[in-house]
């Protein structure tokens, strides 16, 4: 079975004042040449241990830049992001990402690819055959073991996406950053694995950020919907709780009040108070 | 796919201009988006992630055996028609070259024993082709590695592109044979200085594209590389060398060619026991037959080195060509 997520967390979580992850005052501008663009202003965030995030709001508005920032891989204009009170300035493992796009290395296998993930965090700590076993049972999490001696090239989107998903999760990170990651997939697919990532949050009680631009998607799968508004400038319109029960089941849900009225709110933000600057100038 | 490498790829990078190849020799390019990235952290849309799903083994190979036949027939033809119209050409004796059946009549133990010794400087063809190669892959074997070492660097660094880049613009002109007496000074011995001349003909190539192809490596595998925390050895063989793979295979090939160009060039004026100097010293005794065969190993032997890098290509590149 899988090990506890990570078994330092529960000494720190005893102190309740502390906030887990915390985006404070975070403003980025990317200046191209003589041209700044100002992307995300006043953007203050404070996410708990095992919360599922969803962060929406119409493309381009800046969501990927703020999960970039997150991940390391960019740097804020000003502000600050805390991870368990450490300032974030770099990328690494502890803030695994999957990529809108996979991302994985097309002359890998899927076991490699997921294998160079656990040689890199755990190559002092873990024992060669402790690193193929857990290689394998996070490949089987996603049920991705039939596959494993597959390149990406061979395998469909769907399984490229769990490929990607099992690479973050053998990393146990401390959050999980997901940018778009069902959004290329066909309907079907994606809600086969939003079930998967549902029962793996479940199961091991990981802290989530998810990107998306669908809404029943965002209410499905998270504890909390956090909606941007439309760029230049974007910053958080409206921070909602998703009061719905776990396990949550897709068919049920359809008919369940609270569904119903979250998903309206969503909904009412995005295509009401916010909409798509593109849809306004196409009208 | 066959795909001329044009000048005008990749000419405009983000950091400034860098040519695709040295020479516009036809190579095989994997098709693979050439994507600018800009200097920001946004994982750039690549559109190389998608690929056709191979085809049948079986369905392959029965097509293989038709296209073999395909491809070996018309060029025998063609070599038989030329063989018959030089042969009536020069066939009168007062010809100033000669035809296929005085070659045949006069240089027929060079063509028949390729390993024949007969004394130190009396060997056969095969054998001077030998020492020619093996000149060929000291050169060469260098100027892959350090070729590959120094695109690397300028691919990676905007600054060491700056510094390096118009240098070896101006280098890479420079013919073979003019490099010769510099390295003859320099080395005051005939075969380092040939093997000299061939790993400064074909570095060039090589630095020039492997830089284009650590250029074109996707911000998506450096962010999970950024994300792993890979150290630079590690980014160096586990990213830069597989992702730029087809392009680094491209440099070599070209490098290959040029080197045989050189080493014959350069063993003509250094001596020895090359294939190069062979043909010199035939022309210096007017023994044309000898010259005409010798042209044909030089060809035939260029030809399958090109074919062999190009194949040892076709190998390492496998995972990168699927996608
Ligand atoms: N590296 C960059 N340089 C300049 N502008 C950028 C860069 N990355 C993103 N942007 C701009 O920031 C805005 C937000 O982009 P992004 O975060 O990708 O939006 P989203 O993910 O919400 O669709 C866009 O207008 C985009 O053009
Ligand atoms: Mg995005």
């Amino acid at each position: 079975m899988i090990a506890p997520v990570n078994p330092t967390l529960h000494t720190t979580s005893r102190n309740e004042n502390r906030p887990f992850l915390k985006i404070d005052q975070v403003e980025k501008s990317f200046k191209r040449g003589k041209a700044t663009t100002h992307v995300l202003r006043d953007i203050n965030l404070v996410i708990e241990r095992g919360q599922y995030v969803a962060v929406i709001g119409h493309s381009g508005c800046g969501k990927s830049t703020l999960l970039n920032i997150v991940a390391g891989l960019t740097n804020v204009s000003s502000g600050a992001v805390l991870l368990e009170d450490q300032e974030v300035s770099e990328p690494g493992p502890d803030r695994a990402v999957v990529f809108q796009n996979h991302s994985l290395l097309p002359w890998l296998t899927v076991y490699e690819n997921v294998k160079l993930a656990v040689d890199k965090v755990f190559g002092a700590t873990k024992s060669r055959a402790e690193r193929h076993d857990w290689t394998i049972e996070n490949l089987s999490l996603v049920h991705m073991t039939h596959a494993k001696d597959k390149r990406p090239g061979e395998i469909s989107g769907g399984m490229k996406q769990r490929v990607g998903i099992a690479r973050a999760l053998a990393m146990e990170p401390k959050v999980l950053l997901l940018d778009e990651p069902f959004g290329a997939l066909d309907a079907l697919t994606r809600a086969h694995l939003q079930d998967s990532v549902m029962e793996i949050h479940a199961r091991l009680g990981n802290t989530i950020i998810m990107i998306t631009h669908d809404v029943d998607e965002a209410v499905l799968l998270s504890d909390r919907i956090v909606m941007m508004t439309n760029g230049p400038a974007a910053t958080i319109g409206e921070d909602l709780r998703v009061e719905l029960p776990r396990p949550r089941n897709r068919l049920q849900l359809v008919a369940d009040p609270t569904y119903v009225r979250t998903r309206e709110a969503v909904l009412k933000f995005l295509y009401e108070r916010h909409k798509s600057p593109s849809l306004d100038t196409a009208a | 796919m066959t795909a001329h490498v044009r000048s005008t790829d990749f000419v405009e990078t983000s950091a400034g201009r860098l040519p695709a190849t040295v020479a516009a020799i036809p190579v095989e390019v994997t098709p693979k988006a050439a994507n600018d990235q800009g200097d920001g952290p946004v994982p750039a849309a690549h559109e190389n992630t998608d690929q056709p799903t191979p085809r049948s083994r079986f369905a392959g190979l029965a097509e293989k055996s038709g296209e073999w036949l395909a491809n070996i027939v018309p060029p025998l033809l063609v070599v038989l028609a030329l063989g018959l119209i030089w042969e009536m050409a020069f066939s009168s004796p007062t010809a100033s070259l000669p035809p296929p059946s005085k070659i045949w009549a006069e240089a027929k133990d060079l063509i028949l024993d390729p390993f024949f010794v007969m004394g130190p400087q009396d060997i056969g063809l095969g054998l001077r082709v030998m020492t020619s190669l093996q000149r060929v892959a000291i050169g060469f074997g260098l100027a892959a590695i350090v070729g590959v070492l120094l695109g690397a660097l300028v691919g990676q660094s905007v600054w060491a592109m700056r510094g390096l880049d118009p240098v070896f613009q101006v280098l890479r002109t420079v013919p073979p044979l003019a490099w010769l007496p510099i390295s003859l000074a320099g080395f005051r011995d005939a075969n380092p200085s040939a093997i000299f001349v061939i790993f400064i003909t074909s570095i060039w190539p090589i630095i020039i594209n492997t830089a284009v192809g650590i250029r074109n490596i996707p911000q998506d595998y450096r962010n999970v590389a950024a994300v792993l925390r890979l150290n630079q050895v590690e980014f160096f063989w586990r990213i830069m060398i597989p992702s730029a793979a087809p392009y680094i295979f491209t440099g070599l090939r070209i490098g290959i060619g040029l080197s045989w160009l050189a080493i014959v060039a350069a063993e003509m004026l250094t001596g020895g026991v090359g294939i190069g100097f062979f043909i010199w010293d035939a022309w210096n005794s007017s023994r044309l037959p000898d010259i005409v065969v010798a042209l044909f190993y030089i060809g035939v032997v260029g030809f399958v080195l090109d074919r062999l890098v190009a194949f040892a290509g076709q190998i390492a590149t496998r995972g990168t060509a699927a996608s």
